[in-house]
């Protein structure tokens, strides 16, 4: 079966600093893989460089079986792929409903209908329900919390009905007890057959729910297979622990 | 040809003035992100000053430089202090309104005391040449590129060899990590505002020798300076200073090629065209799509 | 539907509000007929109509484009170019030019504006105003059509002198009237959404699937050509065009000053930052002529808004009645969101 994203020999530059280096790695469909590594290892730059939001220097990316060529967020969004940020991104002036509503991908003659239509805010309704946000639906994003935040993000994204979900950090600066909900959310998604590629420094979180781990270190994996593979790699270990 | 090198020695001796004047303002960008929109009319109000200094005493325009590099550098300070701090991380785009209306402020008052005649500032000076080659060189001009190249060496020199420098390098590519570091960095921008208004005061003091200028003309400056800026990346000095060079020799070769009129235009075509190349602008980093 | 503006909930007085404000356009010079008033009047409007123009792009998409004299002043000159040079003639009929004038420019920007709109914040505003700077040199040397610092006279219709503000305050009205039902029609729709959201944070929008360029260049175009029927509706009025006139820095500054004073973001906040600062801007141009006290003014009036009233008139009243209303509500539902008392945002219900 062929890979749902491809990457292969991804590089970028930053001035003389390599950010990526011959990077390559497969995503199977259905996976609910992680992107892990030491600080500065290249991972927010490829989650940039494979959604399209910093051009690469070198390198092929594929999403769906098809080559993207100059990939672009806009487009790899409609192509089904998704992406949260590491600072929790909401649009703080929308409601928490438009946020949501927002997300949800049309033909451009579909600017002309109307700012929340009752099929999206219906679906809409429905998300933020899940996520336990339905209450505050007509509160002005930026007036939530950073956990809430978090969730929206991750709502808003769903809304696009994605194949691939690119989280970056899921559980950064959030307590205990909202990383159990987003872990929740995480695998009820996957349950549903989206498929994920998260960014975290948290291991435990990885470790319990990630397969496969791909470790990354100075631009180019070093290591990928089940957790505790991973977890045993000399190399790994190595690129940890510093040399 | 001859015409062509002449309008080229012209046009690199006024570039120069013109690299003093957007290098300012890049450093103010550089710090602070904030556009000051208000450089032109700087530079027109220490024209002014130093059209003061010489007519009613006599002061040599390029000694009124002195004291007038110190007293912009206290005004742009002052401007930074009372105005701009609560506004440039919150909004930019704030600021570079309220530096607008400032300098439009600023043109009504100065419209006030010296009235809408334009002047020029004609110390005995004014009209030597030399001539090098079988081309000439104005006097006025070339002690005024010789003085761009002072004070730009200088503001280099700040920028690379002092402690004050390395704030203000720091400021301009991270200012939440320059505050982490302890570098004040309300008082580097405070700084930096000032030394970019500087700027404005030591070639406004030579540009009114060069120019005929009242209070109206800043916006042919500031549309120069702008176009300047955007041309060279915004914060880059070094982009800054090319570009300044060829707005320089662009317009000046136009003017005597084809006609004056023509001459700023020239360069507008100039940088729309390289912005459907680079919309980041010669030496600017990438801006779209920046996260 | 979103009437007053963001903060605002739905209430059945939109339409009401809308009759009320045409209403008032209609009897306006009727009530107040003399020739200073109506003159008045008509200026009022056009800015009024400038600055809701300048608010989709300037508030909604949240770009800060300082270039609309540019817009204004090609509106201007094709409205003296076609009077003078077309021979469209005199009397009612240059006003039919006004619309193929807005269509035109809007479409004419498109290049343009796509290559402006690749760029952001400053650079944005600093290119703008450069286009402006660049539509002022035609003005000032394509002579054979603009006839360069003379200007262009335009003939002065023959409208009874006791009504001539007439015509001029109503064409002033309906341009208005329309340029307000465009704003709202943006507002309610998933353009408005969009462009809201290209406000808020545009490289994440460009990651949900929001096609950012279209509605950026959208609402650009919308803005423009907008900008330009009043200024053909200017030029006919004034009779007569000139580049340092026609097409004016400070035009564009104050559509943008009485936007802020109003309200950016909202609906009506431009109207009313007009409805306040156009009549003092005229008592200064009459009382000092257009001279440095009063550019001080301008500036100073600028500086005033900005430090003392930076959300604009309507949020900030609105955000008061609201906490208001709430305190009553949450008298009867104590178990309210304490959340929900922080102003909802106005849904389209």
């Amino acid at each position: 079966m062929s890979a749902l994203l491809a990457v292969e020999g991804l590089t970028k530059t930053f001035g003389g600093i390599v950010a990526l280096d011959q990077c390559s790695f497969e995503i199977a469909p259905g996976s609910l893989a992680a992107l892990i590594g030491p600080n500065g290892s290249g991972k927010t730059t490829a989650f940039n460089v494979i959604t399209g939001y910093q051009p690469a220097d070198a390198g092929r990316l594929s999403f769906g079986g098809r080559v993207v060529r100059r990939p672009d967020p806009c487009r790899l969004q409609r192509l089904g792929m998704a992406r949260t940020f590491q600072q929790a991104r909401v649009f703080p002036g929308l409601s928490v409903l438009e946020n949501v509503v927002l997300a949800h991908h049309q033909p451009w003659h579909a600017l002309l209908r109307r700012r929340v239509s009752v099929t999206d805010r219906r679906r809409a309704e429905d998300l933020l329900g899940e996520f336990g946000l339905a209450a505050h639906s007509h509160v002005p994003a930026g007036m939530l919390s950073y956990g809430q935040r978090k969730l929206l993000e991750f709502a808003s994204v769903l809304m696009g009905e994605p194949t691939l979900i690119l989280l970056d950090e899921p559980t950064a600066g959030v307590n205990p007890v909202m990383v159990d909900t987003i872990e929740h959310h995480i695998r009820r998604c996957h349950g549903e057959g989206v498929s994920f590629l998260i960014v975290e420094h948290e291991m435990s979180f990885v470790m319990r729910l990630c397969d496969p781990v791909i470790v990354l270190d100075r631009g180019r994996p070093i290591a990928c297979g089940a957790p505790q593979e991973v977890q045993n790699d000399r190399s790994v270990l190595d690129a940890y622990l510093g040399d | 040809m001859h015409l062509i090198v002449q309008a080229t020695i012209g046009g690199i001796l006024i570039g120069g003035v013109y690299a003093l004047l957007a290098s300012g303002q890049a450093m103010i960008f550089g710090v602070t992100r904030t556009v000051n929109f208000a450089q032109a009319i700087f530079a027109i109000l220490s024209a002014y000053l130093s059209y003061t200094l010489f007519s009613d005493f006599g002061v040599d325009p390029f000694l009124s430089v002195l004291v007038l590099v110190p007293t912009m550098f206290a005004f742009g300070s002052a401007i930074y202090i009372v105005f701009l701090r609560r506004l440039t991380r919150s909004g930019a785009e704030l600021a570079l309104l309220v530096l607008y209306a400032m300098a439009i402020g600023i043109q009504g008052t100065l419209d006030y005391f010296y009235k809408t005649n334009t002047r020029v500032i004609s110390p005995g000076y004014t009209n030597h040449s030399w001539t090098v080659g079988g081309y000439q060189i104005s006097e006025v001009r070339l002690f005024a590129f010789l003085l761009a190249v002072v004070v730009l060496g200088s503001l280099h020199a700040i920028r690379q060899h002092t402690k004050l420098g390395r704030a203000l390098r720091a400021t301009a590519q991270n200012p939440t990590a320059a505050q982490l570091l302890g570098v004040n960095v309300e008082r580097v921008s405070a700084i930096a505002m000032g030394l970019g208004v500087a700027t404005a005061g030591a070639a406004g003091a030579v540009f009114g020798m060069v120019v005929p200028f009242n209070g109206n003309s800043q916006y042919d400056l500031l549309s120069k300076l702008l176009s300047i800026s955007v041309l060279g990346g915004m914060a880059s000095m070094p982009g800054t200073i090319v570009a300044a060079v060829i707005l320089g020799v662009v317009e000046s070769v136009v003017a005597a090629k084809i006609s004056p009129d023509w001459s700023a235009f020239s360069f507008l075509v100039v940088l729309f065209a390289v912005l459907t190349v680079r919309p980041q602008g010669l030496f600017g980093r990438r801006l779209r799509g920046a996260l | 539907m979103t009437w007053l503006g963001r903060e605002s909930r739905t209430r059945p007085g939109g339409a009401l509000q809308a009759f009320a404000f045409l209403g008032a356009l209609a009897v306006l010079p009727v009530v107040m007929g003399r020739h200073w008033q109506v003159n008045l009047l008509v200026f009022t409007l056009m800015y009024a109509g400038l600055a809701s123009a300048w608010n989709l792009v300037g508030g909604y998409a949240g770009y800060a484009a300082l270039g609309h004299g540019a817009f204004f002043g090609i509106g201007a000159y094709a409205m003296a170019i076609g009077t003078t040079h077309l021979g469209v003639g005199t009397g009612y009929r240059p006003f039919l030019l006004v619309l193929p004038i807005a269509v035109g420019t809007a479409l004419a920007v498109v290049p343009i504006a796509r290559l402006l709109l690749r760029t952001r914040a400053a650079t944005f505003a600093v290119l703008s105003i450069t286009v402006m700077f660049m539509v002022q040199t035609f003005a000032y040397n394509i002579r054979s059509l603009t006839h360069g610092s003379q200007g262009i006279a335009v003939p002065v219709p023959p409208f009874p002198f006791t009504t001539f503000e007439r015509p001029f305050y109503y064409a002033m009205a309906i341009l208005l009237a329309l340029t307000v039902a465009v704003c709202w029609a943006v507002r309610s729709s998933q353009l408005g959404l969009a462009l809201n959201a290209v406000r808020d944070d545009e490289d994440r929008a460009r990651g949900l699937g929001v096609q950012t360029e279209l509605v950026k260049l959208i609402a650009f175009s919308l803005s423009a050509g907008l900008t330009a029927a009043f200024g053909a509706v200017w030029a006919y009025y004034i009779s007569y065009v000139f580049p340092g006139f026609a097409i004016d820095p400070l035009l564009s500054l104050g559509a943008i000053l009485m936007a802020f004073l109003g309200g950016r973001h909202t609906l009506w906040g431009p109207v009313v930052g007009a409805a306040l600062i156009v009549p003092a801007q005229q008592y200064f141009a009459y009382r000092y002529g257009a001279s440095h006290l009063y550019l001080i003014a301008y500036a100073a009036l600028f500086l005033i808004v900005i430090y003392l009233l930076p959300d604009g008139i309507l949020p900030s009243t609105t955000q008061r009645l609201n906490r208001l209303r709430t305190r009553s509500r949450a008298r009867t539902t104590p178990d309210l969101l304490p959340m929900e008392a922080l102003n909802p945002r106005g849904e389209s219900e």
